[in-house]
């Protein structure tokens, strides 16, 4: 039987800033159109994990393959969703450009938009509900808004790949559905998605795979796999409360260790 | 209108005139980046670094625009050598060198013999000297620069909003900042003799800002910010002429002026 490759393999990864080290150890493969739920306590290197899969990191060791090759190979076919407080809500772009920057990667670098862009965008913008404020500058929107402004335009970047830091945090519940929704379509199209989350519950129910981390890979498989007693205590340690009943209880207000640089 | 129509009469005006509208575009058109990727600190130390550059052309009767356009290039990629490892913080190298530069390219002048009249000229600019010769170079020049930024204009605008975007795209970001970088000393080098070293900054950020308070989106920032530019350089090149003021100083007391009328108006709106 012919081998597939895998759309994302991560082998013997070590990923920092610098000489500090902040994920070591990472081995993992994600088969095609797979939903992972990537999880772990605050400061457990899930942000940085993406960083480095977006290229924006350089290894310190080990490789990143999608589809079976290096890093880089493949122009566009990752798409990222940055957390909120990454983006420069105040710079001069309205929902329009901000969803044509998606189709940059593939129009090209030089020359205007076309009339297919134009009409990928249109549509991205009106998947979103937010065809009426595509002349808005991003920052006069609400915060549910904005983010949906970013997933039209990983929409309009049509990837394989798409990689999300904690949609699920700070946001209300019509952007938590309108998020949910996507994250179904996208899987009908084979796209392939990481999301990081903090919501156990979501990541139990809603994704077919669940990444664990904890400066390293503590487990990853079915979301019954992983979250097994011993899993979560050795990545959440004493922020795991055990009830009476036997129900696990993540505390995760304090992060245990000082934080993750940004 | 004849006190419009009086100061052209003059040759000397004329060039004037027209060398200050092309730097006040310039500058204005690049401050838009240096306002949104907060590089004010960069513009104002690449200006002052640009001095011993001058001061070496100076020596060896060279083309002043020559010698500050090389030492603006070597003090701009000097910053991303220094900085990129991360051993040294930016702005603390554009700081170290910045100081280095100005204190090199003084040390040269007082040198000189003449350097009372050239220093000034130099720190403040001297606009009615301006020769045919000069004002092909300025000309020349910010032709290419805004072409490059015309040319550029997407991945700039990627690269600053949005990095981790440039970075999923492939963009190469070290390639872009050096351009920029290169880009904008070209543009300090270019207005050298309109407003000169001291006031270039403020050319390049005033404008700008006053743009941004209003636009809301990047290329009406570029036009409204080039608009003001443009009208900053006439009105205060009339206002040098009638009030017998330092050209420099005029042009950049204008361009504060409708900063403050900007921010006004914001206020007001918003209220």
């Amino acid at each position: 039987m012919p081998h597939t490759p895998h759309r994302l393999e991560v082998r013997n990864a070590r990923i920092g800033y610098g000489s500090k080290t902040i994920l070591t150890d990472l081995n993992f493969q994600i088969p095609h159109g797979a939903r992972v739920a990537v999880v772990g306590p605050n400061g457990a290197g899930k942000s940085t994990l993406f960083k480095a899969l977006v290229g924006l990191l350089p290894l310190q060791a080990g490789q990143i393959l999608i589809h079976g090759e290096a890093l880089g190979a493949h122009q566009d076919c990752v798409a990222y969703i940055p957390q909120r407080e990454a983006v420069d809500w105040r710079f001069p772009v309205t929902v329009q450009d901000v969803v044509m920057m998606g189709r940059y990667g593939q129009s090209g670098w030089l020359s205007r938009p076309s009339k297919q862009d134009r009409e990928i965008v249109a549509r991205s913008l009106q998947q979103m509900e937010l065809t009426n404020l595509a002349a808005q500058p991003i920052g006069q929107l609400s915060g549910g808004q904005q983010q949906r402004v970013f997933l039209a335009r990983a929409i309009a970047q049509q990837p394989h790949i798409l990689l999300m830091d904690e949609p699920f945090t700070g946001v209300d519940v019509t952007t938590q559905t309108a998020t949910l929704n996507l994250l179904d379509q996208l899987h009908d199209r084979q796209v392939t998605m990481l999301i990081s989350t903090h919501d156990l519950n979501l990541a139990a129910s809603r994704f077919d795979l669940v990444l664990l981390l904890n400066h390293r890979l503590i487990a990853y498989g079915t979301p019954k796999q992983v979250f097994a007693r011993e899993h979560l205590l050795q990545a959440f340690g004493r922020s795991l409360l055990v009830m009476e009943d036997g129900a696990l209880l993540v505390d995760d207000c304090c992060p245990p260790d000082a934080g993750e640089a940004q | 209108m004849n006190w419009l129509l009086e100061p052209l009469t003059y040759e000397f005006m004329q060039r004037g005139l027209l060398a200050s509208v092309i730097v006040g575009v310039l500058c204005a058109v690049m401050g838009t980046y240096v306002v949104l990727r907060g590089m004010a600190f960069l513009g104002d130390a690449m200006a002052h670094a640009i001095l011993p550059g001058v001061a070496v052309a100076y020596l060896f009767g060279g083309n002043l625009l020559l010698g500050a356009g090389v030492a603006a290039v070597i003090v701009a990629l000097s910053i991303g050598f220094f900085s990129r490892q991360g051993d040294v913080k930016e702005d603390t190298a554009i700081g170290i060198l910045f100081a280095a530069a100005l204190a090199l390219g003084i040390a040269l002048i007082s040198a000189m013999q003449t350097y009372a009249v050239d220093l000034s000229h130099i720190l403040f600019g001297n606009v009615l000297g301006v020769s045919a010769a000069d004002l092909w170079l300025i000309g020349g020049l910010s032709a290419l620069i805004l072409l490059t930024v015309a040319i550029f204009y997407k991945p700039f605008l990627v690269a600053s909003f949005d990095p981790i975007l440039a970075a999923t795209l492939r963009l190469p970001a070290e390639l872009l900042r050096n351009l920029m970088l290169i880009l904008l000393a070209l543009t300090v080098v270019v207005s050298l003799q309109t407003v000169g070293v001291s006031l270039v900054a403020a050319m390049l950020v005033t404008p700008a800002a006053t743009a941004y308070l209003v636009a809301r989106r990047l290329f009406p920032m570029m036009l409204i910010s080039a608009a003001l530019g443009a009208l900053s350089s006439i009105i205060g090149l009339y206002l040098s002429y009638y009030l017998n003021i330092v050209s420099g100083s005029a042009i950049v007391l204008t361009a504060t002026g409708f900063f403050l009328l900007g921010f006004l108006w914001k206020r007001a709106k918003s209220l």
